[in-house]
């Protein structure tokens, strides 16, 4: 077997095996199964407990103006009750009661609430969207206009909706959803940055190892110092995309099972056993009406999301993921080499780090402007590349300038890679030296062989 | 030769590292790589194992240019020496005995032979981290000397090892001879010098300044000075001797003298004891040979002196 290929065995089983390695493996897919199942979750989980609210109006102008819903009962009691009711609400059964105190045209803030427990935003907004309604009829009717309440029904009548449908190249249309494109924007760009990061720290940590244990010499009289690198970088790399597929397998997995829970319980409710899983989730038991709307609503995000061009989406990401990787890891390991403790790193580290912080602050300008020039420049250089171009896929950018960037990427990680091997070579074997720029460069322009 | 460095130059961005140095290593003896801090041997050991290469000059080793396949046949114990602290010992030691060319099989073979000999089986699955520095020394030496190699180099064996342990070293390296391999090692240590190298090569300063056998260097630079143990009367010695001989010092130890006189022109001990043998009671006399030690800072200073820094 190639020594390389021994290395990049070493580097990639002893990573692999960390613990490390495997809680984020597990943690990452539950996160992002959490992301699609959440929203339909909520929708569904509205406040379902009743309450009782007793009005007193002592004014006597908004008599039944509240309505009461499926869960909030209001009760108009007597001007007369407004003394006793602050001791006696809650033994006659109410949760809250309510006191109109003044004419609420002149006195908007005439009306107030009391309760022992904290009054929820829902309920503030229903009694007070009921109110100003009331108040606005009234006072459109002060105006006496005739057929009024048929202009305003045909003003109302009015909606606007706008539809965002996606055209294929077959002429086929989708809708799709700009919320849903911008959200997969933000989680390709910021997967591309934290794996990049994350990943390429890893190789310039394990690089400072070898240097600071001392073995790096001992291996260097096996092997070439830039296969040593290169065996490390590709090692990494493929650590990496193992976490990569990993959670793209986990996460259809866990989406698949809990789509088929959901809407399986929904249609078939007399099946128990999918209704008792729900409801060890849920803590208690959901009724059927609540299941298929958290189901519809949970199907609806899912259809969306397949919607987006997946499978391109993840070989570009795979692509992206690896030249930047590339590009960064080759840098890092040289730095890594310089470096004699990790104290010292800080003042080199950051110059390398920041156009890759850069880079996301331009996706998140990018996410509003796909297509203008901020995003197409820093979607050609590959420093941010990477990262701006993952958040301009979802908004499917000209298929030329994915391949001038993918070009440009390329280049640039052989000529870093180049680069990098230079300096690596000599700072490996370096002790006890204080880096400095000017040192690196010498490094690199000494051409030893 | 088993191995020649020719004309070996290698510079630095900064400095000359090597000017010129030659090396001419006969098969199956140890050599000795000496010279002062900073001179140039670890470059010249760097070279020879390929991590570096001369800008120009060349390595012959076994009668050809060395060839990059030849760290097979070499084994390299650096003075920068460690291992990965989290990998476990076993594991560590495979894939260590796999990059000089091993197949799996053998080095486990192997491994098992000299694990054993040094009693460090129960650390197979222990992590690096946990053993004492001597019992990674140990481990160290096993991946060196594991895929038996012709030639062994070591950079200042000796440093960082307890007694135990490098007495346990020059032992080993004393066997690895015998069974026909070439030593070559760099070390400040003079003591063990005297005692292991039939060769040796003094580098100052990026450059050769004596190279030869021990017991020859040795005998060049002797001082003709005898060290002459008696009882009896040190004043008629003093008064007796010709003037070919000459005493540098006379001291008591343990209820007899100690002399030690210098021979001048082609004085022999026989005359020497031909001029005292009547009148003291000689219990030992020996002629004092410079150890490595003195020669070591004699020629370097020398060096230094004619040679001033560029």
């Amino acid at each position: 077997m190639s020594k390389i290929s021994l290395i990049i065995q070493r580097e990639y089983t002893t990573r692999v095996k960390k613990k490390s390695f495997i809680v984020m493996t597990i943690i990452g897919p539950i996160l992002f199964a959490a992301m699609m199942v959440l929203p339909g979750w909520f929708a569904s989980m509205e406040d379902t407990d009743e309450k009782s609210i007793a009005v007193i109006d002592q004014t006597g102008k908004y008599n039944d103006q509240i309505n009461s819903t499926g869960y909030l009962k209001f009760s108009w009691l007597d001007k007369t009750a407004s003394e006793t009711i602050a001791q006696e609400y809650e033994k006659d059964g109410y949760d809250a009661y309510l006191i109109i105190e003044d004419d609420l045209l002149k006195h908007p803030d005439a009306v107030k609430i009391y309760s022992a427990s904290q009054i929820t935003i829902d309920v503030k907004e229903h009694i007070s969207r009921s109110l100003e309604k009331h108040l606005e009829t009234e006072k459109l009717a002060s105006y006496e206009i005739e057929g009024l309440d048929g202009i305003i029904k045909d003003i109302n009548a009015v909606r606007v909706k706008v539809k965002t449908i996606k055209l294929s190249d077959d002429g086929s249309e989708k809708e799709s959803s700009t919320e849903l494109v911008m959200i997969a924007a933000i989680i390709f760009a910021m997967m591309i940055y934290m794996f990049v990061l994350v990943y390429g720290m890893q190789v310039m940590r394990g690089v400072m190892e070898e240097k600071v244990n001392r073995i790096v010499e001992v291996i260097v009289s096996s092997v070439k110092p830039f296969q040593l690198m290169m065996g490390k970088i590709i090692g990494i790399a493929l650590v990496a995309l193992t976490q990569f597929l990993l959670w793209v397998i986990l996460t259809v997995t866990i989406v698949g099972i809990m789509h088929s829970i959901f809407t399986g319980g929904a249609s078939t409710v007399t099946d128990t056993n999918q209704i008792e899983m729900v409801s060890s989730m849920n803590g208690q038991p959901m009724d059927s009406e609540q299941m298929s709307e958290f189901a519809e609503g949970f199907t609806n995000i899912l259809d969306k999301v397949l919607s987006l061009d997946l499978i391109g989406s993840l070989v570009l990401f795979v692509f992206y993921f690896l030249g930047g990787y590339l590009l960064y890891a080759s840098l890092f390991a040289a730095l890594g080499a310089a470096l004699d403790n990790e104290a010292d790193s800080q003042q080199f580290v950051m110059p390398v780090m920041m156009p890759l912080i850069l880079s996301i602050y331009v996706a998140m300008a990018a996410f509003r402007n796909p297509t203008g020039d901020l995003a197409f420049w820093f979607s050609m250089i590959p420093f941010t590349s990477p990262v701006v171009m993952m958040a301009r896929i979802p908004f499917q950018p000209p298929i030329w300038q994915i391949v001038l960037s993918m070009f440009i990427l390329i280049g640039t990680f052989i000529f870093t890679t180049w680069f990098a091997g230079r300096i690596y070579r000599t700072g490996i074997l370096m002790y006890g030296k204080k880096v400095s720029y000017k040192e690196l460069w010498k490094w690199f322009r000494y051409s030893g062989k | 030769m088993f191995l020649e460095a020719k004309q070996v130059v290698k510079k630095y961005a900064n400095h000359l590292a090597l000017n010129e140095v030659n090396l001419q290593v006969p098969e199956n003896t140890i050599y000795g790589l000496l010279g002062p801090n900073g001179a140039g041997k670890t470059t010249l050991i760097r070279v020879i194992n390929q991590i570096t290469g001369p800008d120009s000059g060349e390595i012959i080793f076994n009668g050809r240019p060395l060839k990059s396949e030849d760290v097979h046949r070499i084994g390299y114990l650096p003075e920068e020496r460690g291992l990965y602290k989290k990998m476990k010992v076993g594991e560590q030691a495979v894939y260590l005995a796999r990059m000089k060319g091993l197949s799996r099989h053998d080095a486990l073979k192997k491994l098992k032979f000299w694990f054993e000999k040094f009693e460090i089986q129960p650390w197979w699955d222990k992590k690096v981290e946990e053993l004492s520095k001597g019992m990674q020394q140990k481990i160290q030496f096993v991946v060196t000397v594991l895929h038996e190699p012709k030639l062994l180099i070591f950079d200042e064996p000796f440093s960082g090892f307890d007694p135990i342990n490098a007495n346990l070293l020059k032992q080993e390296i004393l066997k690895l001879k015998e069974n026909g391999a070439t030593i070559l090692f760099s070390t400040h240590n003079m003591g063990s010098v005297e005692e292991l190298c039939d060769h040796i090569t003094l580098i100052n300063k990026s450059q050769t300044i004596l190279a030869g056998q021990i017991d020859e260097i040795r005998q060049s630079y002797k001082d003709n000075l005898i060290k002459l143990e008696f009882t009896g009367d040190s004043n008629s010695i003093k008064s007796n001797l010709t003037d070919n001989f000459n005493i540098e010092d006379i001291r008591n130890t343990n209820g007899h003298q100690t002399a030690f006189i210098k021979m001048r022109n082609d004085a022999t001990i026989n005359q020497l004891i031909g001029n005292i043998i009547n009148d003291v009671q000689i219990i030992g006399l020996q002629e004092v040979l410079p150890t490595m030690n003195d020669i070591f800072i004699k020629v370097v200073e020398q060096s230094n002196l004619t040679k001033p820094v560029k």
